[in-house]
């Protein structure tokens, strides 16, 4: 699973860091048919986290009800330089993951 | 050998009527399978129950939450979400989930964001999918364990569960 995710690459320590992540993904709600009438199986990422310098500091559980290729963004106060790391996984336990590098200043 | 191919052809599109007549059981008994840890996923199944099983019995009151969805979509497969909540998110006092719960979607409580005071600001944004014109509703819990809420109205034109979307 590709994802894109953004931080600002350098932030002053106690300002808040913007992360934005977008992930490549159906989010296969289980309602939709194919021609012949098969069920395609639900399928989306229900497990989100994301943690800066080794902590979770954010995560969430997921449903149909949002869209597919799946935007989050979300803040995170700046402490240390560090990876803001972002681990997902999906009904089908493909899991996917991105990290992107923060140093903080001051 | 043209005669099996025929039977062959027509099994298979007596398979394909029989799916067909099937299809309303099965999107029935399609399980709900990710419920939010302390859900319970025979509960959700309707927004006061989703609503029920976030406040375990407790109230919540409006305010502190701002849930923005634009008043109108042209479709329901993507709709920008923002939610925010008025809270220091400092160690004793921020906001430990928001649950987003859905008037018309077939799975209501459409995600469970967990936050914690290393968030600085209680503040998400997303983008959801909505089965037609409908009320949403964000759902709060600080760490004291209180509920506040926001809802929003959207109108639907077209609904993101009807076609390939």
């Amino acid at each position: 699973m590709t994802a894109r995710i953004q931080v600002p690459p350098e932030v002053r320590r106690g300002d808040l860091i913007e992360v934005r992540i977008l992930i490549q993904h159906p989010m296969e709600t289980g309602f939709r048919y194919d021609s012949l009438g098969r069920q395609t199986p639900r399928n989306v990422i229900h497990r989100f986290e994301c943690r800066y310098g080794g902590v979770e500091v954010f995560s969430a559980a997921m449903g149909a009800g949002i869209a597919a290729n799946p935007y989050l963004r979300f803040f995170v106060r700046a402490g240390e330089s560090g990876d803001i790391e972002c681990r997902w996984v999906d009904q089908e336990n493909a899991s996917g993951s991105a990290s992107a590098r923060v140093t903080v200043s001051g | 050998m043209d005669g099996l191919t025929a039977r062959g052809a027509r099994r298979r599109s007596l398979a394909a009527l029989l799916a067909l007549l099937a299809l309303p059981r099965r999107a029935l008994a399609q399980p709900i399978m990710n419920p939010a840890p302390g859900i319970d996923a025979r509960t959700i199944n309707t927004p006061q129950g989703a609503l029920q099983s976030i406040l375990k019995g407790a109230g919540m009151r409006r305010g502190r939450v701002r849930l923005e969805l634009p008043s109108a979509a042209e479709n329901g497969h993507s709709v920008p979400m923002t939610v925010r909540v008025d809270s220091p998110m400092s160690e004793t006092d921020h906001v430990r989930r928001i649950d987003l719960v859905s008037e018309k979607n077939p799975v209501p409580l459409m995600a469970s964001f967990f936050l914690g005071p290393h968030m600085g600001r209680a503040e998400i944004e997303s983008r959801v999918r909505l089965n037609g014109t409908q009320r949403v509703t964000a759902v709060a819990q600080l760490s004291d364990g209180s509920f506040w809420f926001d809802a929003a109205d959207i109108a639907v034109n077209e609904s993101a569960c009807l076609d390939g979307g």
